[in-house]
């Protein structure tokens, strides 16, 4: 098992299917309104990409049954139109000895502060991910890392809490992960 | 007695990470809280240490702060703790203040 594997991104919130597309022209990429539309092969080489990042034009190619000049051109438009965000590495903290605590804190705010409660949040190295959510209160969800249970209540309790507009804070640290996925992966 | 800013007032916790809402930036409003807030938040912050080290290190009471020790020592739960709490830190008010 390799420490390091390779993930990239994908912006989802301007692509469209091709399906859904007005007018689709003979498989090349379709800006209409500032919307990308996506064809067949564009949406193979996601997937394909999505899986393993590291694989050469000539595999993706061999895989689809393209020429690599083909797949080559396909993902430097991608890339120019921002389709895919970045590449980027996962590294498996296990193999190196690491345990670290996951957790889901859920901030319940006041909505005059919830904002720069989430940029202060966000800017946090082991804060991972700030979402804002507005059910029947309004809340901050983070998922945040620690080396271990104690430094997570250190840091909830030091710096989380602390922030003005904070009215109170549920966190539940993860014990297993079952799935993992980007979220433009399930609607493309 | 004291009053701290903020970032040095003492936030009640139930468990790991999950706080109240609940501060207090004195010792009349610690105790005055430690009368109304959940009974979990007393144990978990007395069996952690984390009054008897507040008590010490920012409202600097020692004397306070080795009998919060004293009381972790006793293993006691429940009702019998949060009146032990408050009492020992008013009896130690009224003496000093």
């Amino acid at each position: 098992m390799s420490i390091f594997y390779y993930k990239f991104y994908i912006l989802p919130a301007k692509v469209i299917n091709s399906r859904q597309a007005e007018s689709v022209t003979d498989g090349s990429m379709k800006i209409k309104n500032g919307k990308i539309f996506l064809d067949d092969l564009d949406r193979k080489i996601l997937e394909i990409l999505r899986d393993n990042a590291k694989l050469t034009y000539t595999e993706i190619g061999k895989r689809l049954g393209v020429a690599h000049s083909t797949i080559y051109e396909r993902i430097k438009r991608l890339e120019e139109n921002g389709i895919i965000k970045k590449y980027t590495t996962i590294v498996d903290a296990d193999r190196l000895g690491f345990k670290p605590t996951v957790a889901i804190v859920t901030v319940y705010t006041d909505p005059k502060e919830s904002e720069n409660i989430a940029k202060k949040l966000a800017k946090k190295r082991n804060v991972l991910e700030v979402l804002i959510s507005l059910s029947e209160e309004l809340l901050i969800i983070a998922r945040v890392v620690a080396e271990n249970q104690e430094k997570l209540h250190s840091f909830i309790a030091n710096y989380v809490a602390p922030l003005p507009g904070v009215l109170r804070i549920r966190t539940s640290i993860i014990t297993k992960k079952v799935k993992e996925l980007d979220s433009a992966s399930s609607i493309i | 007695m004291k009053k701290v800013s903020k970032d040095k007032a003492f936030y009640f916790f139930t468990s790991i990470g999950n706080y109240t809402g609940e501060k207090a930036h004195s010792l009349e409003e610690f105790l005055e809280k430690v009368k109304g807030i959940d009974i979990k938040s007393l144990e978990f912050h007395l069996y952690r240490g984390d009054f008897e080290k507040w008590i010490r290190e920012v409202l600097g009471i020692k004397e306070l702060a080795e009998k919060m020790d004293e009381i972790q020592k006793l293993n006691l739960k429940g009702e019998t703790l949060r009146t032990l709490i408050y009492e020992t830190g008013s009896k130690f008010l009224k003496e000093y203040s």
